[in-house]
């Protein structure tokens, strides 16, 4: 059960987005995923839940390739993408939003226990569900799309930038409850992010990505550890 | 082509229309009055490529801007006893001011709205004719440009007349809107129909040159409607179907909408397609009702076709082919 | 007061369909972002394939379900084979916003063509189950018919049909999450492109049923060349853009609002002008309203 990504290759029309890159994320863990802008961090994720084509390379989770799927195939394999910018339908009501997470699912009664469960871990969205989703603040916001993800009874969640347009205090609490989801559900967890120290401060592991290739790899605390990183992403 | 000046197209044009009038000498009656034809498509097909290619709004009720043209050419001839040259004219303001009013309106929409509204105006408009007597309800009225003159012989008949007239005015045509799209308001459609915002921060004033794109493609609309009713010699409604306006449409598709020098291909297509289908029902001869229904489905069939396969029609696909040619070669 | 009562229920009947028509454009346009002009040509053709049921079973209530199984079946048809080589084939270049248009309109002009060679130019003729002889008040006779009730009942029932199925089901939610965002319905698990084909199936259904009424409503005759055809190749469009063409609501308003008119001015004012009506109606609403009656604003334009 672990996330085998090796020599992937990516390219968006003439221009290579990802290049050569290889990592591994273990089952239960937390990777983050940092770089700068344009680094193709987005593009790595949205490859390995289908939504882009790869050029070369593989990316296996529990024996399923990755690459050569619908993403409509890929998240029956329990894997989840929370796209970026608060990916939630504004037109759809809260309660409906989280119904789509669970939409495929044939137990019902199961996707019924998912729901209380989301509910329990954001109540918030319990009190708001049967609201539209765009009337919702931008953490609500945030909050419905993990929602939504988890109601597809995910073991891994790809997670492209939560914190993006959000609060600082808000940011942290959501990246709390990542950690809390990771631990408490044992997922399997890729966070992308800019916020670089947010991520690895609440990663078990760390990949930074530099114009598509793997600048370096390591445990999190390696990571914050390492003066170059410290510099070009750290900032201090 | 493009590095001609504009004088030089002038030349080209006085050239090719002689030889033009030259081959109406040779030819028999038929193949004349389908000149006639070609050249009447030429101009509204060439009107429509203004619009859809350069400017990137779709009408699909060119046929009601045709009809105005051609009742206000009949109306000052019958009622007014204007000269045949000002009855054309007359043709062109009537139809350009409808474009002007329609192109407000159109300013403002984009896409499958514009494209629904002319729709309705193309079927709600010839019901027009019906309310007022001086447009002559379904039976319509004459539009009579005359004999030709006497000075040029005995022998001219009246099909060459109605070539001559068209032909003039198809090169006109032509060589006003191939210099229009090559000015600066050319150049403004063109920027505008590729990205609207990027166009307006660099100061062009989207929405005017869109009327005015509308209100010329109108014009040149207004001179075909009356040209066609005079190859006819009657106006009525039912010279205005919506069958005209997706012909007209299929043949500016078949030219390529984006490039004006295709315009002969769509223009010829049309005139050629009732005689092909007749001849190819006669070849496999079929039932009489799939016959009258032939023509119709090679335009429909002509029409998807290229929208799929050559959706910016066969010139500009040539040329891309020929400049990607190049390019390897270069290499 | 008795003419008004009559226009009234006219301009209901006639709008009941009209809406019908919008919905199946409405449906289209949120599933794949295209105009449907060849709708009503598709209702067209469903509603002959009501009328070769009709030939051989003798009744209306076997015809309509065929027409529409026949109508669900054709548009099933175009979009897997026509709508996903155009989207393939054209979704760039300056032709781009042009193309989708422009391939409907031959489809539409396609498909009369097919009617014609097949069925002939002439008026066919369809009967409805019931009467189409107005109901008396007093001496007089309303235009209000059993036919025109039926057709208004037979119309209201597929409406709260088709809502009930968007709003409760979890195919409509499939259909909804569809429309407004593709890509996180394909993330939670929804085949976004067999959702497309059920959009056009439903549309083409829905087209079928307003077909079938049209035709019994009208004068009982149809052809490709027949008034009842372009009034509904027109109305549907423009009732679907009264109401925003986004949502079901909005088509239904839009069709009763474009019925009403239509009605008022072939009785009050003049019988040949009622084509150019609908023209005038649009042409007043995008200025005034240009997101339609119900319509989000700024969509238009996009």
């Amino acid at each position: 059960m672990t996330l085998t990504v090796t020599e992937l290759t990516i390219h968006h029309g003439a221009i290579c987005a990802i290049s050569d890159v290889s990592f591994t994320v273990p089952k239960g863990q937390l990777t983050a995923v940092i770089g700068a802008n344009g680094a193709g961090k987005t593009t790595l994720l949205r490859t390995l839940s289908g939504l882009n084509k790869s050029t070369h390379g593989t990316a296996t989770w529990n024996e399923h390739n990755l690459l050569h799927s619908k993403p409509e195939t890929i998240v029956r394999h329990g894997v989840s993408h929370v796209s970026e910018g608060k990916a939630v339908i504004p037109e759809l009501s809260v309660v409906e939003n989280l119904e789509l997470g669970a939409i495929w699912r044939k137990n019902k009664k199961e996707a019924a226990e998912s729901k209380a469960s989301v509910i329990d871990i954001f109540p918030r969205l319990g009190e708001r569900l049967n609201q539209r989703a765009d009337t919702l603040s931008g953490g609500e916001r945030q909050m419905l799309a993990i929602g939504r993800a988890i109601m597809s009874k995910p073991q891994l969640l790809l997670l492209d930038e939560p914190s993006l347009g959000l609060a600082p205090l808000i940011v942290e609490q959501i990246f709390q409850t990542i950690r809390d989801l990771t631990t408490s559900m044992g997922l399997t967890v890729v966070l992308v992010e800019q916020n670089a120290m947010g991520a690895l401060k609440i990663a078990d592991q760390g990949v930074v990505l530099n114009l598509g290739k793997v600048a370096v790899a390591g445990t999190a605390q390696s990571l914050i550890a390492d003066p170059q990183v410290r510099a070009a992403y750290l900032g201090y | 082509m493009h590095k001609f000046k504009s004088s030089h197209h002038l030349g080209f044009f006085i050239i090719f229309g002689f030889i033009l009038f030259l081959t109406g000498n040779r030819v028999d009656e038929l193949r004349v009055y389908q000149g006639a034809s070609i050249a009447v498509y030429v101009v509204a097909i060439s009107s429509i490529i203004l619009l859809t290619g350069y400017s990137g709004q779709v009408s699909l009720g060119h046929g009601a801007l045709l009809a105005i043209g051609a009742y206000s050419a009949a109306v000052a001839r019958n009622n007014f006893h204007a000269p045949v040259v000002l009855t054309f004219v007359i043709a062109v303001l009537a139809a350009a001011l409808g474009g002007a009013l329609l192109g407000a309106a159109a300013a403002r929409l984009s896409g499958p709205y514009l494209a629904g509204t002319t729709l309705a105006l193309a079927i709600g408009l010839p019901s027009l004719a019906n309310q007022f007597p001086i447009f002559g309800g379904e039976q319509g009225v004459f539009f009579d440009v005359g004999f030709p003159p006497p000075s040029l012989g005995e022998g001219f008949t009246q099909y060459k007349w109605f070539f001559w007239i068209a032909g003039l005015a198809a090169l006109i045509s032509i060589w006003l809107v191939a210099n229009i799209l090559r000015s600066r308001y050319g150049r403004n459609w063109r920027a505008g129909r590729s990205n609207e915002t990027a166009a307006a921060l660099a100061g062009i004033s989207v929405s005017r040159s869109k009327i005015l794109a509308f209100t010329i493609s109108a014009g040149v609309a207004g001179l075909a409607g009356a040209l066609l009713s005079m190859t006819i010699g009657t106006v009525s409604p039912s010279a205005f179907p919506l069958a005209l306006s997706f012909s007209l449409l299929t043949g500016a598709v078949l030219s390529g909408v984006s490039t004006l020098s295709g315009v002969m291909i769509g223009a010829v297509t049309l005139v050629a397609i009732p005689e092909i289908a007749d001849a190819v029902a006669t070849r496999i001869g079929v039932s009489e009702r799939f016959t009258t229904n032939l023509p119709g489905l090679m335009v429909s069939t002509l029409l998807i076709l290229t929208v799929l396969f050559v959706p910016n029609g066969p010139v500009e696909q040539h040329r891309t082919r020929q400049a990607r040619k190049a390019a390897k070669e270069k290499n | 007061m008795f003419q008004l009562l009559n226009t009234i229920l006219i301009g209901i009947t006639a709008g009941a369909i009209y809406s019908l028509m919008a919905i199946s454009i409405v449906l289209v346009w949120r599933s794949t972002r295209v105009i449907n002009f060849a709708q009503a040509g598709m209702a067209l053709l469903s509603t002959y394939f009501g009328y070769e049921a009709m030939v051989h079973f003798n009744s209306f209530w076997i015809a309509l379900p065929v027409a529409m199984v026949g109508g669900a079946g054709i548009a099933a048809l175009i979009e897997l084979v026509f709508m996903r080589l155009l989207v393939k084939r054209s979704s760039t270049g300056p032709m781009a916003a042009v193309a989708p248009i422009i391939a409907t309109l031959g489809l539409l002009g396609l498909i009369k063509g097919i009617i014609s060679s097949i069925w002939g130019g002439a008026d066919v003729r369809l009967v409805g189950p019931v009467t189409n002889v107005g109901y008396s008040i007093g001496d007089k006779t309303l235009a209000f018919s059993p036919l025109k009730l039926l057709t208004l009942c037979t119309v209201v029932a597929l409406m709260l049909l088709l809502t009930v199925l968007f709003q409760k089901s979890n195919i409509g939610l499939s259909l909804r999450a569809s429309a407004y965002s593709p890509e996180i319905a394909r993330l939670s698990g929804v085949k976004v492109d067999f959702v497309r084909t059920l959009g056009w199936s439903l549309a083409g259904a829905a087209g079928a049923v307003a077909g079938m009424f049209q035709t019994v409503n009208g004068n009982g005759a149809f052809s490709p060349e027949s008034i009842e055809f372009a009034l509904l190749l027109i109305s549907g469009f423009i009732a679907a853009v009264i109401g925003g063409l986004e949502s079901l609501v909005g088509a239904v308003v839009g069709g009763l609002v474009l019925g009403l008119v239509i009605s008022f001015v072939l009785m009050y004012i003049s019988s040949s002008l009622f084509f150019i009506a609908p023209f005038v109606i649009l042409l007043i609403i995008l200025f005034v309203r240009p997101q339609g009656i119900l319509g989000v604003k700024a969509a238009r334009r996009a």
